[in-house]
C-alpha cells in the first residue's frame, strides 16, 4: 500500500490554489502527460469526476506544467488539473506508478489505492464509492475500456530527477548530478577518462568531500553566481565546490574561489576570450587584506612558484571550474598555440606589509580591511627582471623599462599590459630615492618610448609600422615618440617575493581594452 | 562503489567511452579462455561458427592461468601483439 497522500495545496491549471485535505472524502489521480495509460483513462477520470465531485473532492494531479495545458486542450476535461510540477506531493507520496489512484475517507487517509488500470478494479472501486456515497452515477461504458494497461514511471522516481528530489526533502545542499564509479573501476583514472582532469590527478569530489566544501562559504548551495562562457553553463556554489574539492582546496578557501569565478565571469574581464585566444592568456590571480594570513598564502619565498596548497589550489579551482562548468578545453574552444603553464593554476598573495606604496586593492579604491581578488589576463610571466647593479631609483625604474620592452615584441608598443612584481630588494632600491608607483610607471614610460621611425618593420623584423604607413607620415610624425603602454594605468604594481634576491618579475599581458580583457577586482563580501 | 558529484554543467550524459569498433573482421582474433569450467565449451563453439562465417580470419587461443586473478601483464602484451580481435568467454 502507498504512502497516505500528504497534505498539500497545489495551484490548479486555472489557477486556483487547492488544498488537501478538507473535510470530505476525496478521490485523488496522479497523471502525467507523456504516459499512453494516463491519457487512455482521461475519459474514466472525467466521468468519475463528473459523478462524484459534488460529493467528494476530486484531485487530478499533474506531474508537469505543459503536460497539464496539453491535456487539458486536448481532452477538455471537466476537472482543473492540478500543478505538481515540483513533483513535491509526487515524491512525498512516494508513488512509483501513474495512474495511481487514491480513494481517500474525510481524514485524508486511504481507503483504497489502484496503480495502472485494471478496469475491474478501477469498476469496483467507482461502485464502491457510489453506495458509500449514496450519490454518483458513472456515465461510462465499462466494456468499451481496456481489460488492463499497465502504467507508467512517476516523474519522481525518474533517475535523472529522483537524486534531486531526495536531496531537497532531506535537506540536503546537494543537487548535482551523482555518478556512480563501479568498485572495480579506478575513481581517479575514471575521472581522467570524463575529461574532468587538468592533467593532474584529482581529489574525489564524494558527496562528503563536498558538504564539508560548502562548510566554508555562508552563501546557498544553489546560488547561480555566474553564467560561464563557452557553454553559458549556470555556475552555482555547490558546482564550485565541486571543483574546489577536486582541485584540492580547503573550505576555508571557498570564498576566494567564488569571488574569482564572479570576477572572471563578468564582461569586463571576458573569460571567452581569454580562454580561446591562440596567445595563450590566463588568469592571474593575486588575493589582497587579511585573508592572505588567515588561509596562510604565500606571498614571500617562492610566492610565485609551488608550494602553497592555498596559492595552488585556488588558481587549480578556477581553471578546473573554466574547464567543467565553462567547458573550455584545449582542442575545443581552448586554442591557445602554445598553451602555458600558468593554465594549470596563478595565484598568489601581495606582501603588503613590504609594500610602502599601499597594497593593490587600496589604490582600486577598496579599504585597507577588505580582502579583495583581482584577476588579470596574462599570456606569459613571470619573466625576470635581472638587476642586482642599480643603485637608484632611476636606474632600476630604467631596467625595468628596457626589460619590459621586449614584452611581445620589442617593436610592439602600445598594445599591452603588464603585472609588475616588484622584489623587496629592488623596493630598497626604489625607497632609496623615494620613487612612488607613479614615478616607476612614468620611467618605464620614459625610457620605452622610441620614436615611430625605430618602430618601422624592417630587414631585422618584418614586426612594427610598415613601410606604406611609414611613408605616409612627415619627418614630425616619424619623430613622435611612443612609449610602451597605451597609458600609465596598463601597468600594474605588487609587492612579493622573498627578502633576498634583485630579481623582480613581470608577467606580460593580452590585448587590453574593451576588445579584451579588462583587469578586474572584487572584493571577498561575504567575509564581512 | 565510489559516489562522485558531477563537476560539469550536466550538458552532456556521463558515458564510458569504449574502444572504436572496426568496420570488418579481418586478422588474427584472440580467442581468451579464463579458465573456469567448460568456458572452453562455449570457446570452442564461438570458434566453429566464427571461422564458419569468416573464412580469412586467423585464431589463436589463449588461457589464463587462473580465472581467480586478472591476466598476467605477459599474457596480455602478448595477446595485443599478436592479435586485433579479442573473444573472452566468461563462465558460470
Amino acid at each position: 500500500m502507498p504512502n497516505p497522500v500528504p497534505p498539500f495545496s497545489l495551484q490548479s491549471l486555472r489557477g486556483k490554489d487547492v488544498s488537501f485535505p478538507s473535510d470530505r472524502e476525496s478521490l485523488i489521480c496522479f497523471v502525467k502527460e507523456d504516459c499512453p495509460t494516463c491519457r487512455e483513462i482521461v475519459p474514466v477520470l472525467a466521468a468519475l469526476h463528473s459523478a462524484f465531485a459534488d460529493t467528494v473532492d476530486v484531485h487530478i494531479i499533474g506531474q508537469t506544467s505543459d503536460g497539464n495545458r496539453q491535456l487539458d486542450d486536448e481532452f477538455g476535461p471537466p476537472f482543473d488539473l492540478l500543478d505538481d510540477s515540483t513533483l513535491k506531493v509526487s515524491y512525498a507520496t512516494q508513488i512509483d506508478i501513474v495512474p495511481t489512484l487514491y480513494w481517500n475517507d474525510a481524514n485524508g487517509q486511504p481507503r483504497q489505492t489502484l496503480t495502472g488500470f485494471v478496469r475491474d478494479e478501477w469498476q469496483s472501486l467507482s461502485q464502491e464509492l457510489m453506495l458509500a456515497t449514496d450519490t454518483g452515477d458513472v456515465k461510462l461504458d465499462w466494456e468499451e475500456l481496456p481489460d488492463w494497461r499497465p502504467g507508467c514511471g512517476s516523474l519522481s522516481v525518474d533517475p535523472l530527477i529522483a537524486d534531486k528530489l531526495r536531496a531537497k526533502a532531506e535537506n540536503s545542499p546537494l543537487r548535482a548530478r551523482r555518478i556512480e564509479i563501479a568498485s572495480q573501476d579506478d575513481e581517479v583514472e575514471f575521472m581522467f577518462d570524463q575529461g574532468f582532469s587538468d592533467g593532474l590527478p584529482l581529489v574525489p569530489p564524494t558527496p562528503e568531500r563536498v558538504v564539508r566544501m560548502l562548510s566554508g562559504t555562508r552563501r546557498d548551495p544553489q546560488e547561480v553566481i555566474a553564467v560561464m562562457p563557452p557553454n553559458m553553463g549556470e555556475v552555482t556554489v555547490e558546482k564550485v565546490a565541486i571543483n574546489a574539492v577536486m582541485a584540492g582546496c580547503k573550505p576555508d578557501y571557498m570564498p576566494v574561489v567564488l569571488t574569482v569565478v564572479e570576477a572572471i565571469c563578468t564582461d569586463e574581464y571576458n573569460i571567452h576570450g581569454v580562454m580561446a585566444t591562440t596567445m595563450g592568456a590566463s588568469p592571474v590571480v593575486v588575493v589582497n587584506g587579511p585573508i592572505r594570513e588567515q588561509l596562510g598564502m604565500n606571498m614571500k619565498l617562492g610566492a610565485l612558484g609551488q608550494g602553497n596548497r592555498a596559492n595552488a589550489t585556488i588558481g587549480r579551482a578556477v581553471r578546473l571550474a573554466i574547464r567543467n562548468l565553462g567547458g573550455a578545453k584545449p582542442g575545443g574552444t581552448e586554442r591557445s598555440t602554445l598553451g602555458n603553464p600558468m593554465k594549470f593554476t596563478m595565484c598568489f598573495a601581495e606582501w603588503e606589509e613590504r609594500n610602502p606604496w599601499g597594497p593593490l586593492h587600496v589604490e582600486k579604491g577598496f579599504k585597507e580591511s577588505d580582502s579583495v581578488v583581482s584577476v588579470f589576463t596574462m599570456t606569459s610571466g613571470p619573466t625576470l627582471i635581472v638587476d642586482q647593479d642599480s643603485r637608484t631609483g632611476a636606474q632600476l625604474g630604467g631596467s625595468m623599462g628596457l626589460t619590459l620592452e621586449a614584452m611581445f615584441n620589442p617593436r610592439a608598443h602600445m598594445g599591452t599590459n603588464c603585472l609588475l612584481v616588484v622584489v623587496p630588494e629592488h623596493v630598497d632600491t626604489f625607497m632609496r630615492d623615494n620613487y612612488s608607483k607613479a614615478d616607476i610607471r612614468a620611467r618605464i614610460q620614459e625610457v620605452t618610448a622610441r620614436p615611430i621611425r625605430d618602430l618601422a618593420a624592417d630587414e631585422i623584423s618584418g614586426v612594427g609600422f610598415k613601410p606604406e604607413a611609414i611613408s605616409a607620415m612627415d619627418s614630425d610624425a616619424l619623430a613622435r615618440k611612443l612609449p610602451k603602454f597605451r597609458t600609465e594605468e596598463d601597468i600594474h604594481i605588487v609587492v612579493a617575493g622573498s627578502e633576498a634576491g634583485k630579481f623582480s618579475g613581470a608577467f606580460h599581458g593580452w590585448v587590453t581594452g574593451e576588445v579584451g580583457s579588462i583587469p578586474v577586482s572584487r572584493k571577498i563580501a561575504e567575509l564581512d | 562503489m565510489t559516489t562522485i558529484l558531477d563537476p560539469t554543467d550536466e550538458a552532456v550524459p556521463v558515458a564510458r567511452s569504449i574502444t572504436a569498433r572496426p568496420a570488418e573482421l579481418a586478422g588474427a582474433v584472440a580467442f581468451l579462455d579464463i579458465s573456469k569450467p567448460r568456458g572452453s565449451v562455449l570457446i570452442d563453439r564461438l570458434q566453429e561458427l566464427l571461422t564458419a562465417a569468416h573464412p580469412g580470419i586467423k585464431v589463436n587461443r589463449y588461457a589464463k592461468p587462473t580465472f581467480a586473478k586478472p591476466a598476467p601483464a605477459e599474457l596480455r602484451a602478448q595477446i595485443l601483439s599478436e592479435n586485433d580481435f579479442v573473444v573472452e568467454a566468461l563462465a558460470d
